[in-house]
């Protein structure tokens, strides 16, 4: 389990996160929901050790972590399965990358540059490479932004299917998101 | 003119005729590699070590810093002042070489190392955060974001390279060179001569350019594609 005691975070004079206690269960799915500026990207960044709490103790943190990002973060020159593949090598094969980029809706989108792809299927790309990399948890920073209702269901589905057994933070500004999912909430 | 030549001003013909004629003279190829082949050498030299320096100096801020003088210092230096030092510690054969390699290396380092800078940090992030091993960062990465400036690099210190080069074997006049045919021309006054060969060294020069950068898009382009 990931386990965070008394966390403080500030970025110059604001307090973003003040004595922050929480425990995310191995295996657990959690939504992390708060208005913008609460802190959700800053407590995704601190899991993630892309920034350091000011104070406290952030322990269990697995070796194997893949994310999507507040931006997707792609190789913009490189296909989809590419930037796939950039992350996971050799472990995964083309025809498992196409599969899933298939079913989140990206099938003939699979060899051009993510360059020209819309903003809706860039983010799919980076879910696709979130869920494919090995990963023990899998931290997810507004994965649905730009996704419409419809290509969001499904790519919830997709979702659950390839992150089974795997601990999932996911930071939404949607309920509908935590109720689909399943998850516990965490208010910010 | 009362000596019946061409001396300020040419006529194209002329230089078009002399130019048929220098190409089949005997000493002609060798004339042309023996200038080639040692602006090649130093524009590769210059080229591999800028490349690796700026690697290293991307990575270690103090490397720049200390490389910072040097630098600085080979760009600012006149060519004629390297030439007459380089004329006095080495022989006059090798010393387009030398003059190139001086002019490709800040041109590439610098280039290289501005490529470096402005790789993105987030992307650097996302690379650490799936951990991917260095060739793929190399790929994936910083290959697409200092493509632009490697490419940019070349075809900036190529021109350059050819120009000082042959700039400096018209100071050395190093023996079967063509800064040596440069020199003659000046020296006898043969403006057609010096139109002839000048138009030998452009067609070399963007040759080689050409060439060069065809061959490296196409290798880097190979790498994308792997």
């Amino acid at each position: 389990m990931i386990e965070l005691k008394n966390v403080c975070k500030s970025f110059e004079n604001k307090v973003v996160l003040s004595n922050f206690n929480y425990v995310f269960d191995d295996g657990s799915i959690t939504c992390v929901m708060g208005a913008s500026g609460s802190g959700k990207t800053t407590l995704l960044n601190i899991l993630l050790g892309l920034i350091k709490a000011d104070s406290g103790e952030v322990s269990g943190i697995p070796d194997d972590i893949s994310a999507v990002f507040q931006e997707d973060r792609l190789c913009e020159p490189y296909s989809a399965v590419k930037n796939v593949f950039a992350v996971t090598g050799n472990e995964v094969g083309e025809d498992e990358i196409i599969a899933v980029l298939g079913e989140l809706g990206l099938l003939g989108s699979e060899f051009v540059p993510v360059s020209t792809l819309s903003g809706g299927m860039k983010r799919r790309v980076a879910l696709a490479r979130a869920l494919l990399a090995k990963s023990e948890l899998i931290i997810l920073d507004e994965p649905f932004k730009g996704l419409d209702d419809e290509t969001r269901e499904t790519v919830i589905s997709v979702l659950l299917k390839y992150a089974k057994g795997k601990t999932l933070i996911i930071a939404t500004h949607d309920e509908r998101d935590c109720v689909a999912l399943g998850a516990e909430l965490l208010q910010l | 003119m009362v000596v019946d030549i061409d001396l300020l001003l040419v006529s194209p013909i002329d230089v078009v005729k002399r130019l048929f004629t220098l190409v089949v003279e005997d000493e002609f190829l060798k004339i042309v590699l023996f200038t080639l082949t040692r602006i090649a050498l130093g524009f590769f030299l210059g080229l591999v070590s800028g490349v690796l320096l700026s690697l290293v100096a991307g990575r270690f801020k103090i490397v720049e810093t200390m490389l910072w003088p040097y630098m600085i210092t080979i760009k600012s230096v006149p060519v004629a002042s390297f030439v007459v030092v380089a004329l006095i510690w080495f022989k006059a054969s090798n010393l387009s070489a030398l003059i190139s390699f001086l002019m490709v290396l800040p041109i590439v380092y610098t280039n290289l190392l501005d490529g470096i800078k402005a790789v993105d940090k987030k992307m650097l992030q996302m690379a650490d955060v799936f951990k991917m091993p260095f060739g793929r960062r190399m790929r994936f990465i910083w290959l697409p974001s200092v493509k632009p400036f490697l490419i940019s690099a070349c075809k900036i210190s190529l021109g350059l390279a050819w120009k000082s080069g042959v700039a400096a074997e018209l100071i050395g006049y190093p023996k079967g060179s063509v800064g040596e045919a440069l020199y003659y021309s000046k020296l006898y006054l043969d403006t057609v001569d010096l139109f002839a060969w000048t138009v030998v060294i452009v067609i070399l020069s963007v040759t080689f350019e050409k060439l060069f950068v065809f061959l490296l898009k196409r290798a880097l382009k190979g790498v994308e594609t792997l």
